[in-house]
């Protein structure tokens, strides 16, 4: 299926994918009642923050999110899509790293699961982060920044 | 051992493919979404959109619980206030995220399936929080 104006989209795997983020959230808050975002608990399994999520956890988690990656990527037998230079990587991780630890979490903590628990703390930090992303696109773009072959 | 192992390994894997299939793994998607001014690309919408309706029903099953099912108690955040460091954090972020179309989610996903790119990417970013880190506690 594809959406009328935006030949690129791919709205129904897009859902399904967001389902199974949700349900692999679900998992986490219902199983073991915690919150599954992302930078927390790889600053956990780093030993850079001092969460209760025991730390063989969130190494377990962390196990978890390649293994689910390559298996759809080896069904889907999809060539690998395109990375942006170690330049590049390097800043942006940098970027992501200081701003997760400052704001308390990413897109999956606040925009997943903060959000649906209808947290004002994380929405106002999602309608940040989504503000800051499009203006860098945005601006990158405008001067001509090609960050992707 | 199902709470602390089998339970978290799971839930990663499945996020894993939940991010691979929705295209969070494919940097030109993310910044595709972002680019709202150019050529935007609203794939991403619908991942969030699937993936905040799916917890909002999780969080209604978890109101009605004592405690988990494999776990002693709940723990999670009880912080309700706006701060500079939240917004300044969060503002960051985004920024970040947007250079290289990589949130943290997706940059550890894609060691499967671009293990040098990724590797260089979640190694910054444990750097960039080592950082903040070291910087508090000076």
């Amino acid at each position: 299926m594809t959406i009328p104006g935006f030949p690129d989209a791919a709205p129904m795997a897009g859902l399904a994918g967001g389902i199974l983020i949700g349900i692999a959230a679900a998992v986490m808050l219902i199983g073991v009642g915690r919150i599954a975002g992302v930078s927390g608990i790889a600053a956990r399994a780093f030993g850079l923050s001092e969460s209760s999520l025991p730390r063989f956890s969130a190494w377990s988690f962390l196990i978890g999110l390649p293994l689910g990656a390559f298996i759809v990527s080896a069904l889907s037998g999809d060539p690998a899509p395109d990375f942006a230079s170690p330049i590049y990587l390097v800043l942006a991780g940098l970027i992501v790293g200081i701003g997760t630890k400052l704001g308390s979490g990413c897109t999956s903590g606040h925009g997943v699961c903060g959000m649906s628990r209808f947290s004002q703390r994380s929405i106002v930090a999602t309608i940040t982060f989504m503000i800051t992303g499009f203006a860098t696109v945005a601006i990158m773009n405008a001067i001509g920044l090609e960050v992707l072959p | 051992m199902i709470g602390r192992t089998l339970i978290p390994i799971v839930s990663g894997a499945v996020f894993g493919a939940g991010l691979t299939i929705g295209g969070m793994t494919d940097p030109a998607r993310v910044r595709g979404f972002l680019d709202i001014f150019g050529d935007w690309d609203p794939t991403l919408a619908f991942v969030m959109g699937g993936a905040v309706i799916t917890m909002v029903i999780a969080w209604q099953a978890q109101s009605r619980l004592a405690k988990p099912v494999f776990a002693e108690n709940f723990a999670l955040p009880d912080s309700s206030d706006l701060t500079p460091r939240l917004i300044g954090g969060a503002a960051l972020f985004g920024i970040g995220w947007a250079i290289a179309g990589l949130c943290p989610g997706p940059g550890l996903a894609a060691l499967a399936i671009e293990p040098m790119s990724a590797a260089i990417f979640v190694v910054s970013m444990l750097l960039g929080m080592a950082a903040v880190r070291a910087f508090e506690r000076a």
